[in-house]
């Protein structure tokens, strides 16, 4: 390890890394713009200049530069601090300064560190650089005239998102960054651009005007809008949802969020249940709480529990989905259910998580995917793939749909037939996959959610055994699921009970009209024609499907507006904070149930939202550990059989609205002509 | 003998002439007060009275929705909020200003970067109700018509020394 001499101050640090880094470790701030953790190094801003000895006789980029023992560093002499001021004052020549109306004013690198390194007025008098603005799709707002050109959002794009659109034309004044020919991002990661992006240059679209970073409260939360349950902080101004922004976390999302999570919220204000509705002469007339309870006691007076049904949503958070299953066990129900998609999951933890962790895929040395599109059921994740792919010695097949991943898969096939053969041993990959130490085995709802699911289970179980995949110190088998709610309705047996009935159970009996009452919270993702004649209870927090369809409405809280557990899909627990309240009449979902329960005379033991957490761990003991991922345990799940000739098809047929939320959004409306427009002109 | 000195004086009403004399004196000095509303004492360019929304002499309002005069606000008086306009640019689609609690130090026209919130030389803006001091962005704008005149003086005047 060399050690070095920092601003006299003496530190060992890990051999390899940059003078930039070796600064942080210190504690002694570099100001910078071009460099980020995650991107490669360019060291084109020369904001990071220090003196080094031994060296030449000039500041050097710290950015750029690979500490060496004995090297001792200075970062704060005159001499650096006058080639910092010069830099700036370069830097601004062509800087526009147009603060007041810029909207990363109050965030932006460039108005900070021109706080610290900038002269107070110009010496320069020469007209400004003027540079047409860019087009990039209906999430990325550019003004190139505020460019220092940085080039992160071309490494990201390239690097990370893994679409190589963005460049650079001209050099030196006539530099622009562009997309050569214009045309929008076709990446599902476009938002990050906008944070990356250190001064006002690219700036979010949607958001364009709104709000200023100060007067906004922060709420750190959970996403839930794929299973991935990245971090984000939610951004409000009073009630409002102004914008979702990433918080770092390396084990989950590092600092990427898609641009459903960042964009879908402006769904947040459209549509939404603010107050009780009861179905009075064909029509949902609009009812206090009173009424609406009334309406469902009436319905469940002398109705057995055999013949009433729960079905819980895809974004539901554990606290509502436990209430759900004790009211309905209470009720005397075995029928309930939180695989809206009827996926065939059941059996031990380890047989529904992403085992690896998303973490794991970093060390995973050959990936295979089943019956998945990671690209749109969790871009984040994709990423990480695609990082791992990138640092080599990875290879990565599929079996399933035909999609761009964004690196390249060796793609074995379509169907179950295809993972036969694999586990037979009969394709090349199978080798790659036994060398492999710690393969990786993704398996997705493309692959479950169908009628043989079982079997492609058991098959994917089959391989994972036979290639030792799951041991002591790795567990290969990872499944992706594609429904925030789902790994924490699993973890609390959200599942039917004895001689109960699963989604297509209670569909099935609701055409046969067995089942005359069906609770759904917040479930849509179904086809709810089939529903038939039965009563249907809504509780949710949008107009969607369900409530169309229902009723009695209940009007619930979204994800921002409740606090909640989420367990991602490697089985993470992890906490959602409120960021503001439900509108209208709407309350959190665990308190209408529990209110719903008294109203039944089968008062549910809770009152307060720690008694439900404490319910939570009783049920399940992973509940107690947040943010940590508990193992899951490994043991004979899914079911031998005959499979189909049908080939895996991705659960997800449109990235930008998957739920009530994105299909309430107009952003998302407007992202997905726009990829539509790409498509086209392709 | 103090007590005659004392009776002299009460009997020669020394103190109530020496009283109509500084009367009598005040007659003859010129008026100090002013007859207001007819007349008003003079204003410095530096008055901070009644706000008001300037606008470019081409009739484009100035205020670019920078929010700097809401932050900067002690009292949390002003209140803004902003979109794109249909040529995209920054502007404010409510600008109110609550005169109630406006203490009136004068941060918001020191914050503007484009001079479009200002406080003129208007004083005279007292109601009969509070709703009418909760000022909004066409109140403002009217104010800023009205008093333009003299604000652009009164800033020419003061100009010298920012």
């Amino acid at each position: 390890m060399p050690k070095v001499k920092i601003d006299g101050v003496e530190l060992e640090v890990p051999a390899g890394i940059t003078v930039l880094q070796a600064c942080e470790l210190a504690g002694v701030e570099i100001p910078r713009f071009c460099y980020h953790e995650r991107l490669s190094i360019a060291g084109n801003c020369r904001m990071c200049l220090v003196e080094v000895k031994p060296g030449p006789p000039k500041p050097q980029a710290s950015c750029a530069l690979p500490v060496a023992d004995k090297q001792e560093i200075f970062t704060t002499t005159p001499v650096v601090q006058k080639a910092r001021n010069g830099v700036m004052e370069f830097l601004l020549i062509n800087h526009p300064l147009d603060c007041p109306i810029c909207d990363q004013g109050g965030e932006c690198d460039l108005q900070d560190q021109a706080m610290a390194y900038g002269f107070d007025r110009s010496r320069y008098h020469e007209n400004k650089r003027a540079v047409p603005d860019k087009e990039l799709g209906p999430l990325v707002k550019t003004s190139m005239n505020r460019c220092i050109h940085c080039t992160r959002c071309i490494r990201f794009a390239t690097e990370v998102a893994g679409v190589e659109e963005l460049g650079a034309t001209g050099r030196g004044e006539s530099m622009e960054v562009t997309t050569y020919v214009e045309h929008a991002l076709s990446t599902e990661l476009s938002g990050n651009l906008v944070d990356l992006c250190p001064v006002g240059a690219l700036t979010s679209k949607p958001y364009a005007f709104e709000a200023r970073s100060w007067e906004l409260s922060k709420t750190e939360s959970i996403d839930v809008m794929d299973a991935l349950g990245a971090n984000i902080r939610v951004d409000t101004r009073g009630a409002q949802v102004m914008r979702v922004l990433p918080r770092l976390n390396d084990d989950v999302n590092e600092e990427w969020i898609s641009d459903k999570t960042r964009h879908a919220l402006d769904g947040l204000r459209h549509q939404r249940l603010d107050r009780p509705y009861v179905r009075r002469g064909g029509k949902l007339v609009e009812a206090t709480w009173d009424q609406a309870f009334a309406a469902i006691e009436a319905k469940m007076k002398g109705l057995g529990g055999a013949k009433m049904a729960a079905i819980a949503g895809d974004q539901c958070d554990a606290e509502s989905m436990m209430a759900l299953k004790d009211l309905m066990r209470a009720l005397g129900s075995p029928n309930y259910d939180c695989r809206q998609d009827g996926a065939k999951i059941d059996g031990p933890r380890g047989g529904y998580i992403f085992n690896a962790g998303v973490r794991g895929i970093d060390s995973a040395d050959a990936i295979l995917l089943i019956g998945t599109n990671p690209r749109w059921e969790s871009p984040v994740l994709n990423a990480r793939l695609r990082k791992r792919y990138l640092s080599g010695q990875c290879a990565v097949a599929s079996i399933g749909p035909a999609v761009d991943l964004t690196y390249p898969v060796e793609r074995l096939g379509a169907g179950p037939a295809t993972l036969r053969d694999l586990v037979d041993g009969k394709l090349g990959f199978w080798e790659k996959l036994k060398a492999a130490k710690r393969p990786l085995i993704v398996v997705g709802m493309g692959a479950l959610a169908r009628e043989d699911g079982a079997a492609v289970m058991a098959l994917a179980r089959d391989l994972a055994e036979n290639l030792n995949a799951v041991r002591e110190d790795w567990n290969g088998f990872a499944v992706l699921h594609t429904a925030a709610a789902r790994v924490g309705g699993l973890d609390l047996g959200l599942v039917p009970g004895d001689g109960g009935r699963d989604v297509e159970g209670i569909l099935a009996g609701c055409e046969k009209r067995e089942i005359e009452l069906v609770y759904l919270l917040a479930a849509d993702e179904f086809d709810t024609k089939r529903l038939g004649k039965a009563f249907v209870v809504y509780q949710g927090h949008h107009g969607d499907a369900g409530a169309h369809r229902a009723d009695v409405i209940l009007p619930g809280a979204a994800y921002t507006e409740k606090p909640g557990t989420y367990v991602n899909t490697e089985g993470r627990v992890q906490l959602g904070q409120r960021a503001g309240y439900p509108p209208g009449d709407a309350r959190e979902d665990w308190a209408i149930l529990r209110a719903l329960s008294e109203r039944l005379d089968k008062t549910l033991p809770y009152d307060t939202l720690d008694q439900v957490r404490a319910r939570l761990v009783a049920m399940s003991k992973t509940f107690a550990a947040i943010d940590q991922q508990a193992a899951g345990a490994w043991g004979h799940f899914g079911k031998t059989g005959a499979t189909t000739d049908q080939p895996f098809a991705s659960p997800i047929a449109n990235f930008y609205m998957t739920c009530p939320i994105s299909r309430a959004s107009k952003t998302m409306a407007e992202c997905m002509a726009s990829r539509a427009q790409l498509l086209a002109a392709e | 003998m103090a007590s005659l000195d004392r009776t002299a004086r009460a009997f020669l009403l020394t103190e109530l002439i020496s009283g109509f004399a500084l009367t009598l004196k005040y007659m003859f000095k010129p008026k100090v007060t002013v007859n207001y509303p007819h007349e008003k004492g003079p204003l410095s360019p530096r008055f901070r009275g009644e706000h008001a929304l300037r606008r470019y002499p081409n009739g484009e309002e100035r205020c670019i929705a920078c929010k700097l005069c809401e932050a900067i606000c002690p009292a949390q008086a002003i209140t803004i909020e902003a979109e794109p306009r249909d040529d995209g640019s920054r502007r404010t689609t409510r600008y109110d200003i609550d005169m109630t609690k406006c203490i009136y130090c004068g941060f918001c026209q020191e914050a503007c970067p484009v001079d479009a919130i200002v406080e003129g030389p208007n004083f005279e803006f007292s109601t009969e109700t509070r709703e009418e001091l909760m000022y909004n962005k066409d109140r403002l704008l009217a104010n800023g018509d009205r008093w333009e005149s003299l604000i652009a003086a009164n800033l020419q005047a003061d100009a010298a020394y920012r």
